[in-house]
């Protein structure tokens, strides 16, 4: 018997980077000859943002297995500040004469002190929270979403210093998301949580959420498991977080109410709890479905209930249930199916 | 003259008024298979779980190898050595049979968190050799072929066995065995005290189990510890057990005074 076609590990990551920096280039390509409008390039960053945040909550939700709702929570947090350390930057006045280069830095600063003011919040609450199970761990997410939205929504200075503007809202950011720097951080993030849940870690996450007392049984220590993949699905939705304000310019506590965090967890139901590929794909047409019918916008908020409940009867694991797409297997079978036609008409 | 490996002195637990486990000592050696049976509610099950730390003795001492395993919690005590499996099968039924020994040998890998998302050389060498040895470990089993399948889907006697290889992979000293052949027709039992005396000829560790069904037990047990309402009522070689009176009472009850 002939062996099997299989493709090793590096060729395959080679693969997976040129798939992506084609999808890139053909994108940009369409921008710049303007098939893709100036409004179409919004919608992508949107869906962009909405990726990372549903991937992030997938991460604990589908994969850690728990409930959280705050996750608009955290990414206000993010959101807030990335946005002030870029006001704080000359990023301002670099956008504005058109040399983004030196912007990117201070970008990426940005993105990192959002992911670690979010991951510090995501501890604070995690440590307490993981301690509950279910309906209890939802609760008090939901309740820490609450209060950092009336928290932000009531304290506009710290110590004389103008700090958040409370309800008037955080204006006049500099808007340093393009299309570019949205397109990398989604797979920047999507990297990160895929070889974080392949590894010795990210099995020892699925096992607490297949069987707790087991996953113990053999020595996984469950509280620093979990509390690991929440901070990161934390520190991910802080990201979003600063994406979104680079992108929109200015920030209202009012965007992150509850219902944006049952967005995010209505993508990753939709599109199937543990799977990634899911989460990406339900994003994607949550988020430009309702741009497509504009004209029945009045009814988005009925399609959206009637597709979860159609959804729940006829398929309760999601769209994806926890199949993963992966390119690899494809041009594998693919290539096993031709060889084994061959070998048939020898 | 082979180590002691596990050591109990007078354990005792009480939940409120009631005490399960009143008063147990057990001593197993290395290479041995030690049986622990009794009537139902006896307090196996409650013995188990004092010795993975699930439940904290009222009283007495838990020593593995020589060392006093108090205020060892259940995380601990599997890396100081005691693997189990559960009367009601704990698999992680949703994940492949080869992650499911992965996940046995978790603690057994070293790479941190940054290495994992960097995939650093130290993640692909770790892995490689974790993946190495749980096929290995699967093949003694004769489960090589059944490493992709997810464990849910396995038939039942092959769920028993993954549960145990997975506690293998732990690397343990002692294997606790909840009732292994539980729901096992007698083939499979059969089968399955080969895989027990097999584990202890070539992993050289101690393996205490609980057990009904009494062919397994009076089969492959060197030292039987009879159990009932919480205390130690014999112990004893198989055919001593068999012919004790004190036991015999214990499962069938005596004969009424005329």
């Amino acid at each position: 018997m002939k062996k099997k076609f299989t493709i090793p590990t590096s060729a395959s990551y080679a693969i997976n980077t040129i798939v992506l920096l084609a999808i890139w280039g053909v994108i940009t390509l369409m921008i710049s000859s303007g098939v893709i409008t100036n409004y179409w390039r919004g919608i992508l960053i949107t869906i962009g943002i909405n990726i990372i945040l549903a991937t992030s909550l997938n991460l604990s939700c589908g994969y850690l297995g728990q409930l959280p709702l705050g996750h608009a929570g955290f990414m206000a947090v993010g959101a807030y500040a990335g946005a002030i350390f870029m006001k704080a930057t000359p990023a301002a006045a670099l956008i504005r004469s058109g040399n983004t280069l030196p912007v990117i830095p201070l970008f990426i600063i940005a993105v990192i002190i959002s992911a670690v003011v979010a991951g510090i919040f995501g501890i604070l609450i995690g440590i307490p929270a993981l301690r509950l199970k279910g309906d209890y761990l939802a609760i008090i997410t939901l309740g820490f979403g609450e209060i950092i939205r009336v928290v932000l929504t009531n304290i506009d200075s710290v110590l004389g210093f103008k700090f958040t503007y409370g309800a008037a809202g955080l204006a006049r950011i500099p808007k340093f998301t393009s299309f570019n720097i949205c397109y990398f951080m989604v797979i920047l993030c999507i990297f990160i949580i895929h070889t974080f849940m392949k590894s010795r870690h990210g099995r020892a996450v699925l096992s607490i959420r297949e069987n707790e007392i087991a996953a113990e049984s053999v020595g996984i220590n469950t509280t620093f498991y979990k509390t690991s993949a929440f901070v990161l699905s934390a520190m991910l939705a802080g990201v979003a977080g600063c994406l979104y304000a680079g992108y929109i310019g200015s920030l209202y506590p009012s965007t992150f109410k509850f219902m944006k965090s049952i967005e995010i967890l209505v993508m990753v139901v939709l599109g199937g709890m543990g799977s990634m590929f899911g989460s990406v794909l339900a994003a994607i047409v949550l988020t430009a479905l309702p741009e497509l019918l504009r004209a029945f916008s009045d009814y988005r908020m009925v399609v959206y209930s009637l597709a979860l409940v159609l959804m729940m009867i006829f398929r309760p694991e999601g769209l994806m249930g926890d199949y993963d797409f992966s390119l690899k297997r494809i041009i594998q079978k693919i290539v096993n199916g031709i060889n084994k036609r061959r070998n048939g008409n020898e | 003259m082979s180590k002691t490996v596990l050591k109990c002195e007078h354990l005792r637990v009480v939940f409120g008024g009631l005490a399960p486990v009143s008063d147990f000592s057990i001593e197993v050696k290395e290479n041995e298979i030690a049986g622990l049976i009794g009537p139902n509610g006896a307090g196996k099950t409650t013995v188990f779980n004092l010795l993975t730390g699930v439940y904290v003795p009222t009283k007495g001492k838990v020593i593995l190898d020589g060392k006093d395993l108090e205020g060892y919690s259940t995380i601990q005590r599997s890396h100081a050595g005691i693997a189990r499996t559960f009367q009601n099968i704990r698999l992680f039924k949703n994940v492949s049979v080869l992650d499911n020994v992965l996940i046995g040998y978790n603690h057994s890998m070293k790479y941190s968190m940054i290495s994992s998302i960097l995939r650093l050389p130290k993640y692909w060498r770790e892995e490689k050799a974790a993946k190495a040895k749980a096929l290995e470990l699967l093949s003694v089993f004769d489960m090589q072929g059944m490493a992709k399948i997810k464990a849910g889907n396995l038939p039942y006697g092959a769920q028993r066995r993954l549960e145990i290889v997975r506690a293998l992979a732990t690397n343990p000293k002692l294997l606790l065995l909840d009732e292994p052949a539980a729901g096992m027709n007698p083939a499979e039992t059969t089968a399955l005290m080969e895989t027990i005396r097999k584990i202890r000829d070539e992993f050289n560790i101690a393996i205490l189990l609980i057990e009904h069904d009494m062919s397994l037990v009076m089969g492959i047990c060197e030292e039987i510890t009879v159990l009932n309402f919480g205390e130690v009522i014999a112990r004893g070689t198989p055919s001593d057990i068999q012919n004790n009176p004190t036991v015999i009472e214990a499962y069938l009850g005596t004969k009424r005074e005329e």
